[in-house]
């Protein structure tokens, strides 16, 4: 009976925790680049909202997540043309990309506030979501949840086996190496850059259209800054980001079940859960410096641009 | 030389927005030889060779590779082409290993495995071992130039290009990389040297091109130069040098160290074992030392940017300061140029006259917790003029001057407010000669007027013109002093492998190693 | 390539101040576009968003009433901003001020004492400094990044007010509404000009301004601030005091947007509502760069995102356009600042021949 309601729990936490996985996914390649992008919020916003948007429209979930990602990378375009190609300062820009990314949002959803979706059904792998315990947290997710599963292996094959991961790494660690190897930095973070929108942006898509499903202004609601302060938690390796992802889910679920196990606790109290630890998350991590600095892409959030030596 | 030259150059030209990098340049090797560039620091030599490289786009002329003109659209093509190049200031990858850093420069290569075996064979066959699963911030100075020298040698380059590669040896070492070097011309590999060193392209190359302000200024067989002569083709005039004429002064001690212990912070870094030393007033104390030897480690505690636990272990004209921030230290009259101008040394993107304020504050240019901007701009016209610092105004931004003129500034603001005790790390690196004779001169004057000063450096050369004794680091031990008098630069170049009494190698068959080779330079 | 882009020998002065004013002037030509393609007369939409708000003394007066929360806040910021140190906890400090300030006004509400808004605006700065120092200590003891502590602690802010205006902060008689009782005149800050709402606040904020101003520019601290934001290396090997820099930065944010939090609370809104500001803590990061992170840049930029607030509420009142409208013309104004910036250190000119620069 207990046990139920922890297969329960553990449930519904990876489910929460996805739309981490996938943002902090993504900004972990970006970061792996050596550029800060802190308008994860906002492109997980931009992405909810258009991602709903196709949805609404068409039905197609394919369609809505390409839509998702699309937007979500768009966002990061503006982004990489402002600090990669015009150099301006990351910190700046990525907090211009969430301002932005709010207001866009809302502007967009206005009409789209009291529909509801009928969200995404859950895939039951014949035979294996049969199994006791393991058919149902292993084998019986949406579509999106195993993807982000997959998208979990596919990044750490390519950042630690691929040759192309290898070189993202070395231009996150030193540019000026990479230049002068003949390496194209800016082309190369170009595309990590868009390539953490387009996450950020399935990672929004995700929650309005699976995980809620419904658009409320302003529903990523810090999603986009927990999962930047899990990068950091994870000392940019992805195994500890996928751990930190659902750990944060299940922090986030941890409300509503407080309340179901008939505790009084004030919702906003409960509510404040999810940013609270992160502060405490955080500063557990940031005490060790020296795993910080060794895990840390040596050129994060630094400017550089080869014409400028 | 009749046969086809491996590369030639003609009518290269780099123009960048405030300067002429390169002036209409050519140049011939052949295969085999060693062909120097010699020049001075900012001469052009350093684009000249990115040109060849890939790394930067001349905006006119020629490369002949073989005598077919090519044009090099990158460094990959380069290496296609068999064109390695080991780099001033290396392009490594601190946190990967040998075999990662290399893979990146390979354009073909199976698997990590096939070539971390390609690696070790290739090192110890040109008697260069490397250990290929080392992370790199883990390796010595001199094994990351090895590194790198490697990386090119596994692509069995046709012409090799050579920047700076010396400063980072001693001088036993030098002496063996330039064995792997001839090695490699008699396979009929072409080495492009560059340099500001005389006396070893006059000991290695076969031929030489000298450029000065980004012209051509001759050719040249270095062995029938004298290093004057090469001098003068390089700077135009004679090597200017200080006027010594020391005065006998009898200082008293101005700095003290005594057992100077400390963990590094960075775990890249070294850490400092027992150092024990002074510097009386009247005198120059040099430190030698291969860079990356502890050398960062000890001015980060001298200056008082990392104080140290133990008060005690630092004292400034008898005061213990070893806790103090560098504020208080400069109070007590201690002034500090550090190997990094901008950045820390001076701040970019303030006026020169702003970066008057970061330290000569104390004299006069604050007021009841406001800033008087006027002084400060007093201050900064009077070193100006002072150590002939080249720039438009005092309101320009410092980032406008040249390497030289920006370390004449720093060294400038630091003597002004007359130091009793000054530390100097690496004071002429990157400087023209012509800025290098103003600096070195200014802190001899400094010591004749009774002040202490340390001075760290890695060349030799600077050393033995301006320093009174001389110390030696090695993996964060110091040596024993020694009068500069009494000593050669062979002897130093042993103590900086760490073979000194109390050093890092002071076992007894090292100490009787050392004793044998110094037998051998005797003979 | 027509076009040529090459690095300045040093940064131009002229574009310096130029590219607020060229990111104003492209954030309008976005607005008009957006205009016409929400199928509004341009020329109408751009009236009644820019024009109309402005066009009477009242309509002036908002403008200050707007602004001065921004022109506070963006004065503090802008002193961390300069050190490098990112405050972006504007937000939750504005709510705690306010929660600070608001419980002295509820408490007092039975007296009438001149000394009843001195009192609020301290316990507003105390309110602010005690959340900004939370960034502040996690930061200089362990390290942990200010961006993500202040923002987190932002939504924590938020919680906590509406937790207290839902409960013990309620107005016993209002009806179980999540509001506090309206304050008494002596919690509320006179009006100054007949027939606006401009009231004594705003020349406080001018006079924070003035003071934040000095502060940056003449004094010594001030000094301290810009070397550690330029170089952090510098201010090192200077010997200044970094953690020191550090906990001003951020304190100076958390003062400021206290402050500002009790000026709205005993201003416009007059009691303790469970959201005292329409994202003032955000809005003034954007005031802080457009101005230049010097005061007076931030009085005009202030002016300019008040006069999106005002023209955001004019808009929907008179044409239906969606006030949302607002923050995308907020963060395009950011955006647009970013992209000029470029210009300072660059120009760009027609592309010659290389021959006949030689």
């Amino acid at each position: 009976m207990d046990f139920d309601i922890f297969i329960q729990i553990l449930i519904a936490a990876i489910a929460a925790g996805t739309p981490f996985v996938y943002a902090a996914l993504g900004e972990l390649i970006t970061e792996k680049s050596g550029v800060l992008n802190l308008g994860v919020e906002g492109m997980m916003l931009v992405g909810a909202i258009s991602g709903f948007i196709a949805m609404a429209k068409t039905g197609s979930l394919l369609f809505a997540v390409l839509c998702g990602m699309t937007a979500g990378a768009l966002m990061a375009g503006i982004f990489a043309v402002l600090t990669l190609t015009l150099m301006a300062n990351q910190v700046a820009s990525g907090l211009a990309l969430t301002i932005f990314g709010v207001g866009l949002s809302a502007f967009l959803g206005l009409e789209y506030t009291s529909i509801a979706l009928p969200g995404v059904p859950e895939i039951h792998i014949p035979m294996l979501a049969d199994i006791p315990v393991i058919g149902q947290l292993f084998f019986s997710f949406d579509i999106l949840i195993y993807f982000s599963g997959a998208l979990f292996v596919a990044i750490s094959w390519f950042l630690y086996k691929s040759k192309s991961g290898l070189i993202l790494r070395g231009i996150g660690e030193a540019p000026k190496s990479a230049h002068a190897l003949g390496y194209n930095v800016i082309k190369i973070r170009y595309m990590a850059v868009l390539f953490g929108g387009a996450m950020a942006g399935l990672g929004g898509t995700y929650l309005s259209v699976a995980y809620t499903p419904m658009w409320v202004e302003g529903m990523v609601a810090g999603r986009g800054w927990v999962s930047l302060a899990l990068v950091v938690f994870a000392t940019w390796r992805p195994a500890r980001v996928m751990f930190g992802a659902y750990l944060f889910g299940a922090i986030t679920i941890a409300q509503f079940h407080v309340q179901g196990f008939g505790i009084d606790i004030p919702a906003q109290l409960l509510s404040m859960l999810p940013y609270v630890a992160t502060i405490i998350v955080l500063v557990f991590i940031s005490r060790d410096q020296n795993t910080i600095r060794l895990n840390s892409p040596a050129s994060l959030g630094i400017t550089y641009h080869p014409d400028n030596q | 030389m009749s046969e086809t030259p491996r590369l030639q150059l003609k009518g290269m030209t780099k123009i960048y927005p405030s300067v002429i990098a390169n002036d209409s340049i050519d140049m011939t090797i052949a295969p085999g030889e060693i062909h120097a560039v010699l020049g001075e620091n900012g001469a052009g030599k350093s684009t000249l060779m990115k040109a060849i490289y890939g790394v930067v786009k001349p905006d006119k002329g020629q490369i002949l590779w073989n005598g077919e003109p090519v044009s090099i659209q990158n460094p990959a093509h380069a290496r296609k082409l068999g064109i390695g190049m080991v780099f001033q200031h290396f392009s490594l990858f601190e946190t990967l290993t040998v075999t990662e850093n290399i893979a990146l420069a390979m354009d073909d290569y199976t698997s990590m495995d096939s070539l971390a075996v390609r690696i070790k064979n290739v090192s110890e066959e040109y008697g260069l071992p490397l250990e290929p699963g080392r992370l790199v911030h883990s390796l010595s100075v001199g094994l990351r130039q090895r590194v790198e020298i490697i990386r090119c040698l596994l692509q069995q380059p046709k012409l090799l290009i050579m920047d700076e590669p010396t400063s980072v040896l001693t001088p036993q070492a030098v002496r063996k990389m330039f064995e792997t070097l001839r090695r490699l011309a008699d396979e009929g590999c072409s080495i492009l040297y560059i340099s500001h060193k005389l006396d070893e392209i006059m000991e290695l190359c076969h031929s030489a091109t000298i450029i000065r302000g980004g012209k051509v200024t001759g050719y040249a067989i270095p062995a029938d130069e004298t290093a004057t002569s090469l001098a003068k083709m390089m700077i135009g005039k004679d090597l200017p040098v200080c006027s010594q004429d020391k005065p006998v002064i009898d200082g008293a001690e101005f700095l003290g160290v005594q057992n100077l212990s400390r963990a590094s912070s960075d775990q890249f870094g070294t850490d400092l074992e027992k150092i024990s030393f002074f510097v009386n007033g009247g005198e120059i104390l040099g430190i030698a030392g291969i860079s990356g030897n502890g050398q960062q480690e000890l001015l980060s505690a001298l200056s008082g940017e990392k104080p140290v636990e133990d008060n005690d272990c630092i004292k400034i004209c008898g005061e213990a300061v070893g806790r103090l921030n560098p504020d208080e230290r400069r109070n007590r009259g201690m002034g500090f140029v550090p190997e990094e101008r901008l950045g820390r040394g001076a701040v970019p993107g303030m006026s020169l006259s702003n970066n008057a304020i970061l330290t000569a504050h104390r004299h006069g240019m604050v007021d009841k917790g406001l800033v008087k901007f006027n002084k400060a701009a007093e201050f900064a016209k009077k070193c100006i003029t002072d150590f002939a610092v080249k720039c438009g105004s005092k309101d320009d931004p410092i980032t406008s001057l040249s390497g030289g003129n920006i370390q004449k500034y720093i060294t400038g603001r630091e003597i002004l407010q007359s130091p009793t005790l000054l530390v100097v790390s690496q004071p002429t690196w990157g400087v023209d000669v012509g800025a290098a004779n103003i600096i070195r001169q200014s802190m001899i004057d400094l010591r004749n007027n009774g002040s202490a000063i340390l001075v760290v450096s890695e060349e030799l050369d600077e050393l033995f013109e301006i320093c009174d004794r001389l110390i030696v680091i090695a993996e964060g031990h110091v040596s024993p002093s020694l009068n500069v008098a009494e000593t050669t630069k062979e002897d130093i170049g042993i103590w900086m492998s760490g073979m000194f009494p109390g050093g890092p190698t002071d076992t007894d068959t090292a100490a009787l190693e050392s004793s044998r080779n110094e037998e051998q330079h005797a003979s | 390539m027509l076009l040529k882009i090459e690095p300045r020998s040093k940064p131009s002065k002229t574009m310096k101040y130029m590219s607020p004013l060229i990111a104003a002037l492209l954030m309008l030509i976005s607005g008009l576009i957006i205009f016409t393609l929400l199928g509004k007369n341009p020329m109408e939409a751009f009236h009644a968003f820019f024009v109309e708000p402005i066009n009477d003394l009242y309509g002036i007066g908002e403008l200050f009433i707007k602004a001065s929360p921004l022109m506070l806040i963006g004065t503090g910021l802008a002193i961390g901003f300069r050190a490098s140190i990112w405050n972006i906890g504007a937000e939750g400090q504005l709510a705690v001020g306010a929660l600070f300030g608001g419980y002295i006004a509820i408490i007092f509400n039975d007296s009438n004492g001149f000394f009843i808004l001195p009192l609020m605006i301290l316990a507003g700065a105390l309110g602010g400094i005690v959340w900004a120092s939370i960034p502040a200590f996690l930061k200089t003891v362990f390290n942990a990044n200010e961006i993500l502590v202040s923002l987190m602690l932002n939504y924590v802010a938020i919680l906590l007010l509406a937790l207290l205006v839902h409960g013990p902060l309620r107005d016993p008689d209002g009806y179980g509404f999540p509001q506090s009782v309206l304050f008494a005149d002596s919690a509320i800050l006179p009006i100054l000009i007949e027939g606006t709402r401009f009231h004594l606040g705003v020349l406080l904020v001018f006079a924070g301004v003035i003071i934040g101003w000095i502060f940056l520019l003449k004094s010594f601290t001030g000094f301290q601030i810009q070397v550690a934001g330029l170089a952090q290396k510098a201010a090192s090997y200077a010997g200044f005091q970094y953690k020191k820099l550090i906990w001003i930065g951020l304190l100076s944010g958390g003062v400021t947007a206290g402050i500002a939090g009790v000026l709205e609370i005993a201003g416009p809104i007059g009691q303790l509502l469970p959201s005292v500001s329409p994202g003032y803590g955000y809005a003034a990061i954007i005031v802080a760069f457009v101005g230049r992170l010097h005061p007076g840049g931030i009085f005009l930029s202030s002016l300019l995102m008040a006069l999106l607030y005002l023209g955001g509420e004019s808009g929907q009142m008179n044409l239906d356009l969606p006030s949302a409208v607002t923050g995308i013309f907020q963060g395009l104004l950011l955006f647009y600042l970013l992209a000029a910036d470029f210009l300072i250190n660059y120009r760009v000119r027609l592309n010659t021949p290389q021959q006949e620069i030689a």
